[in-house]
């Protein structure tokens, strides 16, 4: 389905509301779940890529650097990468708004 | 080949209907008084005759999950339950409607625990009337047989797409042995088009089913389903149609019996309807100008045969086999008031509560229930409900 989610009447609801389109869960913004964000001190960082295997919401992404950063349109702020991070890189710190 | 009238037990007819009409799953657990309806399954399975998959589960709740998996892999699924056991597959049921999927269930209406109570009332039937499902209430065996195959071609019509429930009443119907036309497998292969659900479990073409819808979806995915469910009527009536002309025997929402003109009409569901036409005869005798109306497809609910059925009546003398607790007494009659509420002329209403958990309801019981509405009703007042039969 093409139409964004808050355009999406109820005629176009496919029968039983079955998802035809595969990956669209992408789309679903679950960021806004957070109540802690993680913050990052790349001095310590060994690009091991821990953080990213443990990640359950499969948001960490590594940058140009070869840094490992999460995504924070998917990230719901969980901290399991701040717990297995073996140097402690992570931090994680109350989200603000 | 045409179909022959046999004596036989309606369960085992039921069973026998789900026979010919080709099932390729049952999943059920057994349960009084639906347990003729499922060993017979079963045997027919066991004995070569059915060539289905016969999946014997550990509980209701299991046995319609399985039945949504059989559906929607595109088998044609078949279920019985009664009860407790209808309780116990509470949420499934939600979960069939809400993802489109047909299973045809048999129910063989029980009272609800506490106390412990096997015998009929239809007190479980009410507890799913929001379910989502279709539901027709059979009035007899004959009705149950002819309407567990019109529930196949109904439910897996793609306009339709809804799992159905075919009310019987426990042991009143289910335990009951009545001559019964058992249409031929050729019939019923001439009227009932192989199930073909339009995106089943596949792999060449995966789909997500049962997938959470957020807020931002949820809405529009029960305004879809609501819409679908009332748009299901004429679609309905249109297999019913084509029964008629195949089998000769005629079906619609509601059954009329000497109700033309009737300034009183006793409205029933089920099994208590044939005691009731025997009342009506009664009175009718006696000069009395009684009338009933039964009432078979009870979702969706047939609002416009509805108020066009009572509109020249007087009063009407409704019985609810059920309670609604702390609530407005019967279900069903709630409903038919509910039904009238805008109507600019309207009939008085009273509402009786009888047969809880397998009181008998006689022919005499019927009479007094219609005296007691009239003379409710000549004093100008109705009546919410009130438990018939009830020792003081």
């Amino acid at each position: 389905m093409s139409k964004k989610e808050d355009e999406i009447t109820w005629k176009d609801i496919e029968i039983g509301a079955i998802v035809t389109e595969p990956g669209n869960t992408a789309e679903y913004k679950t960021g806004d779940w957070r109540s802690q964000a993680p913050t990052y001190n790349f001095d310590r960082c060994i690009k091991c890529g821990i953080c990213q295997v443990f990640c359950p919401e499969g948001c960490i992404e590594q940058d140009a650097g070869g840094y490992f950063i999460a995504n924070m349109y998917w990230c719901k702020g969980c901290g399991i990468c701040a717990r297995e991070c073996p140097t402690g890189v992570i931090t994680m710190v109350e989200e603000t708004e | 080949m045409m179909g022959e009238r046999i004596g036989i037990e309606v369960s085992q007819a039921i069973a026998e209907a789900a026979m010919l009409s080709n099932v390729d799953v049952v999943a059920a657990y057994p349960i009084t008084p639906q347990t003729h309806i499922v060993e017979h399954l079963a045997e027919l399975v066991a004995n070569g005759e059915l060539d289905a998959e016969y999946i014997p589960v550990e509980s209701e709740h299991s046995a319609m999950s399985a039945c949504l998996g059989a559906v929607a892999t595109g088998a044609r699924t078949f279920t019985a339950t009664a009860g407790q056991g209808l309780e116990l597959m509470h949420e499934v049921l939600y979960v069939a409607s809400s993802m489109r999927l047909p299973v045809i269930m048999s129910v063989a209406n029980r009272a609800l625990s506490g106390p412990l109570n096997v015998w009929g009332d239809q007190s479980d039937l009410m507890s799913v009337r929001d379910t989502g499902w279709i539901q027709i209430v059979a009035a007899n065996g004959q009705e149950a047989v002819d309407n567990i195959i019109c529930a196949f071609a109904i439910g897996e019509d793609r306009r339709v797409l809804l799992p159905v429930m075919v009310h019987v009443d426990g042991f009143y119907l289910t335990h009951v042995i009545e001559p019964i036309i058992m249409p031929s497998q050729e019939e019923v292969d001439q009227f009932l088009p192989p199930y073909d659900y339009p995106l089943p479990l596949d792999t060449e073409k995966p789909v997500t089913m049962g997938a959470f819808a957020p807020p931002v979806l949820y809405p529009e995915a029960k305004k879809a389903q609501d819409v679908n469910l009332r748009g299901a009527m004429p679609v309905i009536l249109e297999h019913w149609d084509r029964f008629e002309k195949e089998f000769g025997r005629k079906y619609g929402p509601l059954e009329h019996y000497r109700s033309e003109g009737a300034k009183t009409l006793l409205l029933t569901m089920g099994s208590i309807g044939d005691t009731a036409s025997a009342a009506v005869d009664k009175m009718r005798d006696e000069g009395k100008d009684v009338g009933l109306v039964q009432l078979r497809l009870w979702r969706p609910f047939p609002f416009a045969e509805f108020r066009n059925a009572v509109r020249d009546a007087d009063l009407l003398v409704v019985v609810d086999r059920a309670i609604s607790f702390g609530g407005p007494g019967g279900p069903f009659c709630s409903e038919v008031r509910a039904a009238l509420y805008d109507e600019e002329k309207r009939p008085k209403v009273t509402g009786f509560i009888a047969g809880l958990g397998g009181r008998d309801i006689t022919v005499a019981g019927f009479e007094e229930m219609v005296a007691r509405g009239m003379e409710i009703a000549e004093t100008g007042a109705e009546q919410e409900y009130e438990i018939y039969g009830v020792r003081e």
